[in-house]
């Protein structure tokens, strides 16, 4: 192995790779949060239904949709080696432990929140990125563009969907919750000028963005 | 005060081993944990039974031989205390109170409560020296190093290398233990000769201890009896980025 192989699948190397494709994908979060908000617009998701024809289409976005898959494909690759090794480094367990009383509920279950979010993810890429993009949507009448606005009002008209979506939400944000301010540490990003700062953010863009997107599936159910 | 004890009793490395239930009578809320231990072994002895065995050497607190998850925590529920320290004030009488080895696969069993910790010795080997001699008492404004640095590096050099940190962490990972060996030298000027190498060999010998990566739980900067702070971790991280993007070494 060179220099650069060995760097990252030491341990440190391996989360700081979990660091920024974490990174990475908080901040595909809010880009879908924000072009997620035109849902909210009462025109009969005109808007909505022309960004997502973009977001579909675009050479762009093209390229940007690998990159994701990518930091996805990653994040939970070491994810998984670093879960393997972790449990090999206790083949036996303590009969009585209190983790409680050192350590967040979050931070010791990142991986059965990570794989809460993986359930959620494939439900959702099935549910709207694949009739989106691979076709199977219904254009709007007289334009060239797809309608997948009535595809989420049908979808979300199902309370198993929407109990599934918001419950989904609650993870990531216990995920976020633990994972931003985590991710600046094992950058070796500390410092008592600016690590309060980013632990509140990282608290407060946890629970607004999970809002923000639970907000959509009891919006169509209830409003819509 | 009467007490019943669950505690891991194990012959020997390749023996399976298995929690057995003592009750001990007659301790004073004054004895120090390991002197309660003291109580039940003479009592074993007395019944002919083999004593259970623990590490400790100084009770004082500051050798770092002294092990012991009590009640789920190592070195039981008190912060920032090694169990020599701990008091049996600290337990209500009638309470049961269970006893285990730090669990980790880098440190295995030798017997009982004793487990082989020598998997830090290595690491330290590994880089955790400053390999000039010490030749002469130089002059005590020769070499500046600034208050906060001191400080720093001061507590960084507290780490009794107890292996607390280890059997504190989901993942039993050792990073506490190495970030403060590391980041102590690292910090003064005495060190920086050897600061890349030291980051990147310690490092890879810690995952060839089989000790786990780190979560960032904090657990084992709670449970540090010398308090040890998770910021020598993340100086870790830095020195080890910056090591691997600049040394020498291919």
């Amino acid at each position: 192995m060179n220099w650069f192989t060995k760097t990252f699948s030491s341990t440190v190397g391996r989360k700081i790779v979990m660091s920024v494709t974490g990174l990475f994908l908080c901040s595909f979060l809010v880009v879908h949060l924000i072009g997620n908000l035109q849902l909210f617009r009462n025109d009969g998701g005109e808007a909505f239904n022309i960004y997502s024809d973009f977001m579909a289409h675009n050479g762009i976005i093209r390229f940007m949709e690998i990159i994701l898959v990518l930091g996805f494909l990653f994040h939970i690759y070491d994810a998984l080696v670093l879960t393997r090794r972790n449990k090999a480094a206790r083949p036996v367990s303590y009969a009585n432990s209190h983790p409680e009383e050192n350590s967040t509920w979050a931070s010791r279950n990142m991986g059965l929140l990570g794989t809460v979010i993986l359930v959620f993810l494939i439900v959702h890429l099935w549910n709207f990125f694949v009739p989106a993009r691979f076709g199977g949507l219904e254009a709007v009448p007289d334009k060239d563009y797809d309608n997948l606005y009535s595809e989420i009002v049908l979808a979300f008209k199902n309370p198993i969907y929407v109990a599934i979506y918001v419950i989904s939400m609650i993870a990531l944000a216990y995920h976020l919750i633990h994972g931003f301010q985590s991710a600046f540490q094992t950058l070796g990003l500390d410092h008592k000028k600016y690590t309060p700062f980013i632990q509140k953010f990282g608290v407060a863009f946890s629970i607004l963005i999970c809002l923000g997107f639970a907000s959509i599936p009891l919006y169509f159910f209830f409003f819509v | 005060m009467d007490l019943t004890l669950k505690v891991w009793r194990q012959k020997d490395k390749n023996s399976p081993g298995q929690m057995v239930t003592y009750p001990v009578k007659g301790i004073s809320p004054d004895m120090s944990f390991l002197e309660m231990m003291d109580v039940l072994n003479e009592d074993l002895l007395r019944k002919g039974e083999d004593p259970i065995a623990f590490d400790h050497d100084c009770r004082e607190g500051i050798c770092g031989m002294c092990s012991l998850y009590i009640n789920g925590r190592p070195h039981g529920p008190e912060r920032g205390t090694t169990t020599c320290q701990l008091h049996m004030r600290h337990f209500k009488d009638g309470d049961t109170i269970t006893i285990e080895p730090w669990r980790a696969a880098a440190f295995p069993v030798h017997k009982d409560l004793v487990v082989d910790r020598s998997a830090f010795e290595r690491i330290q080997q590994a880089g955790g020296y400053i390999s000039v001699n010490t030749g002469g008492v130089p002059d005590a404004n020769a070499i500046p190093i600034p208050k906060s640095i001191a400080d720093k590096a001061f507590d960084a050099a507290t780490c009794i290398g107890c292996g607390a940190c280890v059997a504190a962490c989901k993942n039993a990972s050792a990073m506490l233990f190495v970030s403060a060996k590391v980041s102590q030298l690292a910090m003064l000027p005495q060190g920086k000769a050897e600061r890349k190498t030291r980051v990147e060999n310690m490092v890879a010998q810690m995952d060839i201890e089989g000790f786990g990566a780190c979560s960032n739980t904090g657990a084992c900067a709670a449970e540090c009896p010398v308090g040890i702070s998770m910021e020598n971790i993340n100086m870790l991280r830095s020195e080890y980025l910056y090591a691997k993007a600049t040394s020498e070494n291919i």
